[in-house]
């Protein structure tokens, strides 16, 4: 048996330096999220775009303007620094043209989460302009300032900000020119419906007007007063999705249906287990076909054919040898991911960023009446976003330009920049809106096997991975081990906390009860499968494992588990929240669920935002089927900016937890994922919807975040809670009813 | 060995020179440009790929082009007429029932074929038509607000 490396085996050595390449995809999940990496340093004036738009004005929002013309700290050697004088970040820009018409660009992704509309609505609100004025670049290289990708929930905290600096100042901009051309103090002028007006001469200067006689480009440093969210009109309403019409009627293009002329179909193909290097191949008989390109770079074999049935049937006739390498199967993971934790790295590393300590736990064990120990147990599972990895990849006089479905076109762009010996500007990726992701589509294999087959082709490619692919050569939300013990008073003071999180991560990892003894600790580990990123990461294992144990708690001192909860609560939002969802799903002892029912429930925060979830449950004896009836969500992100997209993602956030929760699991051996198909791997269907609702607290006070992940974050304590409430059952195990439950 | 099998896709009649194995949803999206159905698991159990064939939401990823010769197949595309959305697409759109909305044509169609023949499906009725269908993002409260909203309005447009 050997240690694998998580990662494909079957690309070409240049193929494999990306992937070995500073950011290896073998590290702990979080780093995929967490870490900022190196921003490029644009030279705004060199970027065609600014030309390709034409006339108007464009705004550069640049990022260390005023830094620049402070002296340098840290002399000029500084990270990014590289010796320029003024380093700038350019981090959004706005073009307005002679119509008055709007284009923002942005390096953030569609995804679902429906940010185009609420980067829209950003927008809109500080130009005091009607959203469907505006057109949003997003995620195309050539195009759009840098950006690290989507993920973390940061757009909404770091990119919705910028954009609305860049809009402010515009129409500060605007302000001025038109003070400038109505011969009017400045103070006198609003801005409304894309127009300048002057109210006492009854004289207005629409947007594209000003644009017209301006024309110039300037570059801010975006130190601009923003609308606050007391006064917005367009932000904070519920615009309806700007594209929806484009997908209900299908003529939406994501990148699996991108067609260029001449394009092929390509094939790879695929080791017979997951960690296996080609021992032989035997090419001829694919190479025979008519109009057949057969590919054999390294461990790469690829095929593309002009249709794809001719593709299938080419790599059907390849032959190949592998030497298979076995690690361990599902049965024995647990107990294999506590054995190879690197107890050597524990303390320092990436691991070390999650670890805590305060207080003596032998001295909170010690005031403790009851002391509980549990060890909770998480599996890997798929994020199976509906559309697979997909590609369109084609050469243009050595440009290297892609259509592919990813989080981080950047990242992309630098691997195939790197896979292919090019320079970044030789390579332009291009992120139609995309069939989703969930944290799974962070990495480019599917862009840079196309571009290998189109390069050998000299004729566009077209990569979709099948199904199967996905499931078997993306990558895993990591399983992990979770120990965990504490005590508790009589009153429901919780005196100890010790925490041991093995292989899942770190996110959310620290309890925001207030306990005075405490020890938390993230123990990376070397688990069989490749791990990446996936929706709130291990946020929802640490919560899994900490809420189902305070429950335990409050059963143990004979208190109800909101009153425990709120005992030992002190940050007001996460009170706030949880007192919202109780309140609205009549949590108290007038309640009481009938036989065979239970409820529980849970909250928790994560990346800024706060939820709490209730949930009923219900348990056919007969069966064992478990039924989720009813679930409420109280969720706070700060300042709304679209309620109603707000709800659908907590709504839908539930809904793909409760897969985590009830039965979605990769089943795997020695070499192989047994159930790497939707038949054998189950998702939420219609049949597990439970009447979902969901309560927002809206805070204007506070600066929106994201919220795609964190809703999802509560609903698996909570539907555990309800299943213990219901039966006195205990499950430990996400997922807890795979087979349904036993009693 | 290949055949000309004729196809009769939203109202137009077309010729397709194909192996009479081949499914369905290929040669929709790479033959005849109507790329609306989606691939999404090949085993016909995400229903991505839904048409309607003859009245019937199938899979057309699984279903073999010999037995869709000669009959009516209604793709997303053949719904909206004279630039006026399909009932049912307004209302996935009012009822905000999409999130990243690839499986959103395969959910309109299943929706379309159920209410073809249940002018008023009870929830029960909708959740069994529309269980071989996946949302991954999770908006099948919304996809049933949805069906109903279409369903109250197309009895509006009836009287």
């Amino acid at each position: 048996m050997t240690r694998i490396a998580k990662r494909p085996q079957h690309l070409s050595d240049d193929c494999e330096s990306d992937l070995n390449s500073g950011e290896s995809l073998l590290s702990e999940p979080e780093r995929y999220e967490l870490r900022e990496e190196p921003r490029y340093r644009f030279e705004v004036d060199r970027r065609d775009f600014l030309k390709t738009l034409g006339g108007g004005i464009v705004v550069c929002l640049v990022a260390g303007v005023a830094k620049a013309q402070r002296p340098a700290r840290r002399g000029g050697g500084g990270r990014g620094g590289r010796g320029r004088s003024t380093p700038q970040e350019l981090q959004a820009w706005l073009h307005i043209n002679e119509s008055g018409e709007v284009t923002a660009c942005t390096g953030k992704v569609e995804i679902g989460q429906n940010i185009r509309t609420s980067l829209t609505q950003a927008v809109a609100e500080e130009l005091r302009l009607p959203p469907a004025r505006i057109r949003l670049i997003m995620a195309d290289t050539d195009l759009v300032p840098y950006d690290f990708g989507t993920a973390g929930s940061m757009t909404t905290r770091m990119m919705s900000p910028q954009l609305r600096k860049a809009a402010a100042t515009l129409r500060d901009l605007l302000l001025d020119l038109g003070a400038k051309e109505l011969s009017v103090d400045r103070g006198t002028l609003a801005v409304s419906d894309g127009k300048v007006s002057h109210a006492a001469t009854n004289r207005a200067l629409s947007f594209g007007e000003l644009a017209k006689k301006a024309q110039l480009t300037k570059k801010v440093s975006g130190d601009v007063a923003l609308t606050p969210p007391a006064e917005w009109k367009t932000a904070g309403t519920s615009l309806p999705k700007v594209d929806g019409a484009a997908i209900v009627t299908g003529r939406h293009e994501y990148a699996s249906d991108v067609r260029r002329p001449g394009m092929l179909f390509g094939k790879v193909l695929r080791p017979e287990s997951l960690h296996a290097k080609l021992v032989s191949v035997d090419l001829e008989k694919a190479k025979a076909l008519p109009g057949v390109t057969v590919v054999h770079d390294g461990d790469f074999v690829g095929v593309a054919a002009p249709t794809l049935h001719t593709a299938e049937q080419a790599l059907a006739a390849v032959t190949a040898k592998w030497k298979t390498e076995t690690t361990v199967s599902d049965a024995q993971l647990f107990e294999d991911l506590k054995k190879s934790d690197d107890r050597d790295n524990g303390g320092a590393g990436f691991g070390g960023r999650s670890n805590y300590s305060r207080g003596k736990i032998a001295d909170g064990m010690k005031a403790a009446d009851h002391k509980l120990q549990a060890t909770y147990t998480i599996s890997y599972i798929a994020h199976v976003p509906l559309e697979p990895r997909a590609t369109v990849a084609e050469w243009n006089d050595g440009k290297l330009t892609v259509w592919t479905g990813t989080q981080m076109p950047f990242r992309v762009r630098n691997q195939l920049a790197q896979a292919f010996g090019l320079a970044d500007e030789k390579v332009r990726v291009i992120v139609p809106d995309m069939g989703s992701g969930y944290g799974g589509k962070h990495t480019g294999e599917a862009a840079v096997e196309a571009a290998r087959l189109a390069k050998a082709a000299g004729k566009p490619v077209k990569l979709n991975w099948t199904r199967q692919e996905e499931f078997t050569w993306g990558y895993f939300r990591p399983a992990g081990l979770i120990e965990v013990s504490a005590g508790v008073r009589k009153d429901g003071t919780i005196t100890a906390w010790e925490f041991h999180n093995y292989n899942s991560g770190g996110s959310a990892i620290r309890p925001l009860y207030e306990i005075p003894h405490q020890r938390v600790a993230f123990h990376p580990s070397d688990g069989p499968l490749r791990p990446g990123s996936y929706r709130a990461l291990a946020a929802t294992a640490n919560h899994f494992a900490r809420e189902s144990h305070l429950d335990d708690l409050a059963h143990a001192a004979g208190i109800d588990p909101l009153a425990l909860r709120l005992k030992n609560l002190t940050d007001e939002r996460l009170r706030a929240v949880l007192e919202a969802a109780a309140k609205k799903f009549g949590w108290g002892p007038q309640n009481k669920p009938s036989p065979g029912r239970g409820f529980g429930l849970a909250c928790g925060s994560e990346k800024g935002s706060y939820v709490a979830t209730c949930a009923e449950v219900s348990i056919d004896s007969r069966t064992g089927k478990v039924h989720v009836v009813r679930a409420v969500t109280a969720f706070e992100c700060g300042a709304i900016i679209n309620p109603d997209h707000l709800t659908n993602q907590c709504e839908g956030a539930v809904m793909m937890g409760l897969g985590g929760a009830l039965f979605e699991a990769i089943r795997f051996d020695e070499d192989k994922i047994r159930n790497p198909k939707l038949s054998l791997y189950r998702v939420p269907r219609f049949a597990d919807l439970p009447v979902l609702e969901t309560v927002l607290v809206d805070r204007k006070d506070l600066p929106s975040v994201g919220a795609g992940e964190t809703p999802i974050v509560a609903i698996a304590p909570a539907v555990g809670n309800a299943i213990f409430h219901a039966t006195g059952k205990r499950l430990t195990s996400m997922p807890m009813v795979p087979r349904g439950l036993k009693i | 060995m290949s055949a000309e099998i004729e196809l009769r896709v939203n109202g137009v009649k077309h010729k397709v020179e194909a192996q009479p194995d081949r499914m369905l949803l290929g040669v929709l999206r790479d033959e005849l440009g109507l790329t609306g159905s989606k691939y999404g698991c090949g085993e016909g159990q995400c229903g991505a790929c839904t048409v309607v064939l003859d009245g019937r939401a199938v899979r057309s990823c699984r279903m073999a082009l010999a037995d869709c010769a000669d009959k009516p197949i209604t793709t997303i595309e053949g719904l909206e007429h004279d630039g006026k959305l399909h009932p049912l697409q307004q209302a996935f759109l009012d009822a905000g029932a999409l999130q990243c909305g690839y499986c959103t044509p395969g959910m309109i169609m299943s929706s379309y074929a159920l209410l073809a023949k249940r002018h008023f499906p009870t929830r029960q009725e909708m959740i069994q038509a529309m269980e071989g269908n996946v949302c991954r993002c999770g908006t099948y409260q919304r996809i049933l607000a949805a069906i109903s909203q279409a369903a109250n309005a197309q009895k509006a447009g009836a009287t």
